[in-house]
This record gives C-alpha cells, sequence and structure tokens, in this order.
C-alpha cells in the first residue's frame, strides 16, 4: 500500500481514467464482447452487467495481487480462473438475491463474465504484477470504462429500438420502433458504429496533436 | 485466453511441487470458503425471491387465489407436496394449487413450453377443474421477436380465446379435444385457438405448451381432485 | 417439453446460430476470421473442444447432483474443461502430430471461449439428456465454423475493396457480423 499513499493523486486519477479512456476495454481494445452485445438490449441490463463485471473484476484484481508472491508462475492462468471464477459464483447469488427478473433477464451470460478476457487479461497484465492498492484503481478505471461501453450500447439499442430508456418512453405512442436494434443485427450494428465513432475520434485526436507539435516547432 | 495470451512461456526457475501444490490447495480452499459463504449468506433471500416470483406468476393467472401450495405430481400417478428448495425427480411434473381465503381450491397453474418463432416459450396457464377450462395464461420466459411475439400477452382478440375448454375425457386418460391452434380467423370450438395474423408461430407454440403439458398433467391430478380441494 | 436431437442441432446450428445470434465466441470470430486457410481449422478444432466439453460437463453434472453441490457447478466447468483441453492437447501430440500442427496452436486459445462453456451451461440450464448434449454441442461447433467460414470468405473480398480506411479493421467486421445475422433470422422458426 505504501506506493499508493506516496503517490500523487494526479497519478491515481492517471491510472483510473487510463481504462475508462485510453485503453477502454470495449471500444478501443475490443475485448468482452460476448456480454456486450447479448445483453445491452436495454440500458438497465446493460448496466447491471457493467455492475456485475465491476465487482469480478475488482475483487479478482484484488486477490490475485494480494497473492501475487505465493502464485506459482507455472500454473498461474490456472489459479487466476478459479479465482475469478469464484467471484462470478459469489456475483451470480448476488443478483439472485437481489432481482430474480434481472438475474432472468441477464441469463447464463452472468456465468459467461469467468471468459470475459478482460478480466482475465487484467489479472495476468496488470494485477499480478502491481500492488493491491494500484491494481484496485486501475481495475475500477476499467470496469468503468466497460460499464460506460456496455451503457452506451444498451441506451443507443434501446432508444432506436424500443423508444425508451430506462423503461421510460421517450417519443410518445407515435414512434415505431426500430425493432432490428434490440434483436441480434441490432448489436453488430450499433457497436461497429461505436467503434467506427471511437476511431474517428482518435484519429481527429492524432491530427490535432500532430498540428500543435508543428506550431510549437515553428513558434 | 481467448483473446491471445500465452500460457506456454519458458521459464529459469521451476517451482518445487510441493509447494505448488500448496499454494493451488490453499487457494482453492480460500475460493471454496468464499463461495460457501455467498451461497449461505444468499440462501434465503435467494428462496424468499423465488418464492414471491411463483406467488406473482400465480396469482396473475389464477386471480380468486390467495394461497399456494405447491406438488409433484409423480409419474406413478401420486402427489407429492414440494419442500423449499426441492427438486424434481424424472418424470414428475410440478404444478402449483391456488386456494382462496377459506381454503377452498380455485384453481391449478402448471408451466408449459413449446419451440417458439426464436426459441423455446415457456408459459404458465392456469387451469380450473369446476368448470375445465384454462382461464388464461402468463409467459414465464420468451425470446420471440418485440412487437410481434410479445402480441400473445398483448393482443385482444387473441386473450378473447380465454377460457379456452379443457375438458378431459370420461375415462380420465386425456382431453377429450386436443388444444389447437388454427389458423386466424378460423376458430370453431371453445378448444381451439385463433391465431394472431402474423405471429402464427408464436400463437401455436402457446396452444401446443397449453397441450402437451395437460395432457399428461391433468390426468394425473383427477383423480385427486378430492383431496386437493381443500387447503392441507 | 422433448426437443428431437435434429430439432436441437437445428436450434444450434442455424436458428439460433452460437456466434450470430447468441454472441457467443465473438473473439476468435472477429479475431481469426482474417483467412479462410486459418478460419477452417479453427472451426474444426472449436467443434472438437466443444464436443469434449459437453461430454465433460454433463459427466460432471451428474456427479454435483448426486451430491449437492450445484453451487460449485462454474467452477468445476471452468477447471474441467480447461484441463480436458490441455489433455487432449498432450494426446494429440504424441499419438497424431499432423492433426496436432493442423489444431494445436488453437487449442489453448478455446479452453476458455465462451462458446465452449457456453455449450456447457446452455446444455445444463435446458435440462438436456446426453443424446441432445451432444447433438447440441455438435450444431453448436457446426454452427461457429458456419459463420467464421462466412466471415473469413466476406473478409478476404473486402481486402481489395476501397473501403474508408477509419472503418476498417474491427468496426467494418461487426458491420459485417451485423449483416450476416440479419441473414441468418431468415432461419428463426425453423426445426419448430
Amino acid at each position: 500500500m505504501s506506493i499508493v499513499m506516496s503517490a500523487t493523486t494526479t497519478d491515481r486519477w492517471d491510472e483510473f481514467m487510463e481504462g475508462v479512456w485510453r485503453q477502454n476495454p470495449l471500444f478501443v481494445m475490443v475485448l468482452g464482447l460476448c456480454p456486450a452485445l447479448a445483453v445491452t438490449v436495454s440500458a438497465i441490463n446493460a448496466l447491471s452487467m457493467g455492475l456485475a463485471t465491476a465487482f469480478v473484476l475488482t475483487c479478482s484484481a484484488l486477490l490475485v495481487s494480494l497473492l501475487r508472491r505465493m502464485i506459482p508462475k507455472e500454473v498461474r492462468i490456472a489459479t487466476y480462473i478459479v479465482i475469478i471464477a469464484t467471484f462470478v459464483t459469489v456475483v451470480d447469488y448476488l443478483i439472485q438475491a437481489i432481482s430474480l427478473a434481472l438475474y432472468d433477464a441477464l441469463g447464463a451470460f452472468i456465468q459467461l463474465i469467468v471468459v470475459n478476457c478482460m478480466i482475465l487479461g487484467r489479472a495476468e497484465a496488470h494485477a499480478s504484477k502491481n500492488p493491491p492498492g494500484i491494481a484496485v484503481i486501475n481495475a475500477l478505471g476499467m470496469s468503468a470504462g466497460f460499464a460506460i461501453g456496455l451503457f452506451a450500447l444498451g441506451a443507443v439499442r434501446e432508444i432506436l429500438g424500443a423508444g425508451t430508456l430506462f423503461g421510460i418512453s421517450l417519443f410518445g405512442s407515435g414512434f415505431q420502433p426500430w425493432v432490428v436494434m434490440v434483436l441480434p443485427p441490432g448489436g453488430f450494428f450499433v457497436l461497429g458504429m461505436w467503434l467506427l465513432v471511437f476511431a474517428a475520434w482518435g484519429r481527429w485526436r492524432q491530427r490535432r496533436q500532430a498540428r500543435q507539435a508543428e506550431a510549437t516547432r515553428h513558434a | 485466453m481467448s483473446c491471445g495470451m500465452n500460457n506456454t512461456q519458458t521459464l529459469p526457475q521451476m517451482t518445487p511441487a510441493v509447494a505448488m501444490i500448496r499454494t493451488l490447495g490453499l487457494i482453492a480452499a480460500l475460493c471454496g470458503v468464499i463461495i460457501v459463504a455467498a451461497y449461505q449468506g444468499t440462501y434465503d433471500a435467494v428462496q424468499e425471491n423465488k418464492r414471491i416470483a411463483v406467488e406473482r406468476a400465480v396469482f396473475k393467472v389464477v386471480p380468486a387465489a390467495k394461497s399456494i401450495v405447491e406438488y409433484f405430481a409423480l409419474a406413478d400417478g401420486k402427489l407429492e407436496k414440494v419442500g423449499a428448495g426441492e427438486t424434481a425427480q424424472s418424470g414428475a411434473i410440478k404444478f402449483y394449487a391456488g386456494y382462496d381465503k377459506d381454503g377452498r381450491l380455485v384453481g391449478i397453474a402448471a408451466e408449459g413450453a413449446a419451440k417458439g418463432y426464436a426459441d423455446t416459450v415457456r408459459i404458465l396457464f392456469a387451469w380450473e377443474p369446476a368448470t375445465q377450462q384454462v382461464p388464461g395464461f402468463g409467459v414465464v420466459s420468451s425470446r420471440e421477436t418485440p412487437g410481434i411475439g410479445d402480441k400473445i400477452v398483448l393482443d385482444k382478440n387473441f386473450l378473447a380465446n380465454f377460457p379456452l375448454e379443457a375438458r378431459l375425457r370420461a375415462d380420465g386418460q386425456a382431453l377429450a379435444h386436443e388444444i389447437q391452434t388454427v389458423k386466424h380467423g378460423s376458430k370453431a370450438n371453445p378448444w381451439e385457438i385463433d391465431a394472431i395474423a402474423g405471429a402464427t408461430i408464436t400463437s401455436r407454440a402457446v396452444g401446443k405448451a397449453i397441450n402437451d403439458a395437460a395432457q399428461i398433467l391433468l390426468p394425473r391430478i383427477r383423480p385427486h381432485l378430492d383431496t386437493l380441494k381443500e387447503k392441507p | 417439453m422433448h426437443e428431437s436431437a435434429a430439432q436441437v442441432f437445428i436450434n444450434a446450428f442455424l436458428a439460433n446460430n452460437f456466434v450470430l445470434a447468441m454472441f457467443l465466441g465473438l473473439c476468435p470470430f472477429i479475431g481469426v476470421s482474417g483467412k479462410l486457410e486459418t478460419a477452417a481449422p479453427m472451426g474444426a478444432a472449436t467443434t472438437f473442444v466443444m464436443l469434449v466439453a459437453s461430454l465433460c460437463a454433463y459427466g460432471l453434472n451428474l456427479l454435483l447432483a448426486y451430491f449437492n453441490l450445484e453451487f460449485l457447478r462454474l467452477i468445476a466447468y471452468i477447471v474441467i474443461i480447461a484441463s480436458a483441453v490441455q489433455l487432449v492437447e498432450m494426446v494429440l501430440k504424441k499419438y497424431s502430430p499432423g492433426l496436432f500442427r493442423a489444431l494445436g496452436i488453437y487449442l489453448p486459445l478455446i479452453t476458455t471461449n465462451c462458446a465452449v462453456l457456453g455449450v456447457a451451461l446452455f446444455q445444463t440450464a435446458r435440462e438436456y439428456d446426453f443424446v441432445q448434449s451432444v447433438t447440441f454441442a455438435v450444431g453448436a461447433g457446426a454452427g461457429f465454423t458456419l459463420a467464421i467460414i462466412l466471415m473469413a470468405s466476406v473478409r478476404e473480398r473486402l481486402q481489395l475493396s476501397d473501403v474508408p480506411s477509419v472503418a476498417q479493421g474491427a468496426a467494418l467486421s461487426f458491420m459485417l457480423a451485423g449483416i450476416l445475422s440479419l441473414a441468418f433470422m431468415g432461419f428463426a422458426g425453423l426445426g419448430g
């Protein structure tokens, strides 16, 4: 923990924003696709899945980081999977205890969080090499980024496909819902569109940075 | 791992097997404790949620009911009351007997399932022993196309199919008339379901789900109707 | 309701295609569908692993149900699938080097592919019996193979097309997958 204590607030903020923005798991790294497409038929489902994944990711990052010196290198992947599966089972029961309707809506995809490559990737690439404080901050950032991504998908699909957001009607009765958006093809289309937006935005930012660098050189 | 992590690195020094097993055992034990704690900790809430969900669904299809008793109709014709958290043996069918506030049987509810357009449609339908009718049904789960398949619970003309006749044959071994879904506008008998135009497959799934379940369940229940009449 | 083996197969293969309708196995679907010659073996290897996983999960589920240990199901499934794949890999390496060279590099990738765990979880949730489980696994694998081969064929042709550079890569792949998925919706209601 000492590293966290000595680190400045900006460093921690940077570590957090890393996952939210620059390395957004969904739109930049394109990870965790099954849940991203399967459950995002409505904003509330998307957000719940985001929270469930956040819980698993943060808890497993913490445990992996705490145990990082103990876990033998040869069997580390198996260990990570067991740890992740444990927390997925926990979250599975928690959701059942909170709301069965939500549990039915998310279905088998709660259990499939265990094979979300984002989580295993974080355990391997980050949590196993960093102290608990930093690992948790990084995991929270990634979780936030993933949840934002899911919400962006879910909100667009629900607004276009059902004319509602969080179940509240937006356009009145005259709106003819664009049903395909809440069906499987809509998931692919909306994700493709978001990736396009992110790619275009990344390119625009690069060009602006290049221009700025040019300007400073001339000055 | 499916995203391209390599787990076959060559490592400079090997961890001894004993240490490896010890650590793995420790981690497995830790994980086991966490899982069991979560299972035990949420058990009551989960059971309570399930009970509420069942009650809500049954009260919707048997509106006169004030309390519910769950039964298994076993393959050998016996009935068995369901205890909390019990699971069905093979061949047993679960059904719910709904009682009014005086403890009189007002209706029976059971699940049925049939293949719909996108996936299996699961419904909970009610059956009134007094009139031998299916007064209505509710959807348990369905992945049917929104706006088309969900008409089965919204379309007024489709809901007008109920009450639907589900009378047992004199020998009690099967329904007197098989419940059938017919083309929109050609319903002629009280045991036929008039399909929704444009959602024929989903309508047919409802008919098939009720028929398949009723054909097996009702003959098993019939000999016990007298004992079921009063709340135990 | 009892589905016949044929219904289970058609359902997993076309009507509810694992990739295009259930969104399972998307990582390899997007990652390995660049070339037809890698896509086909990937599909074959996945089908094989699905079958192995399905058999293991079926046996394991009987065992867990017998001991009333359902809450350990997920962890047990994932561990047994990973071990089974490892074992298959070793057996192939020793007894069939040719097959191992063709499929070997894909096996570790598939171990924790969500489609494989999906087969195990869905067959349990739907209470499939032994025959249904096996046909379900084969159908799901065939569906995955079909989807990835179609995708690879389309992407090979697109390499020579003039696509705006910003749309190249993942964005374009998902748009394509959307169109394929739309086409597969035509199979809905089949085998009912």
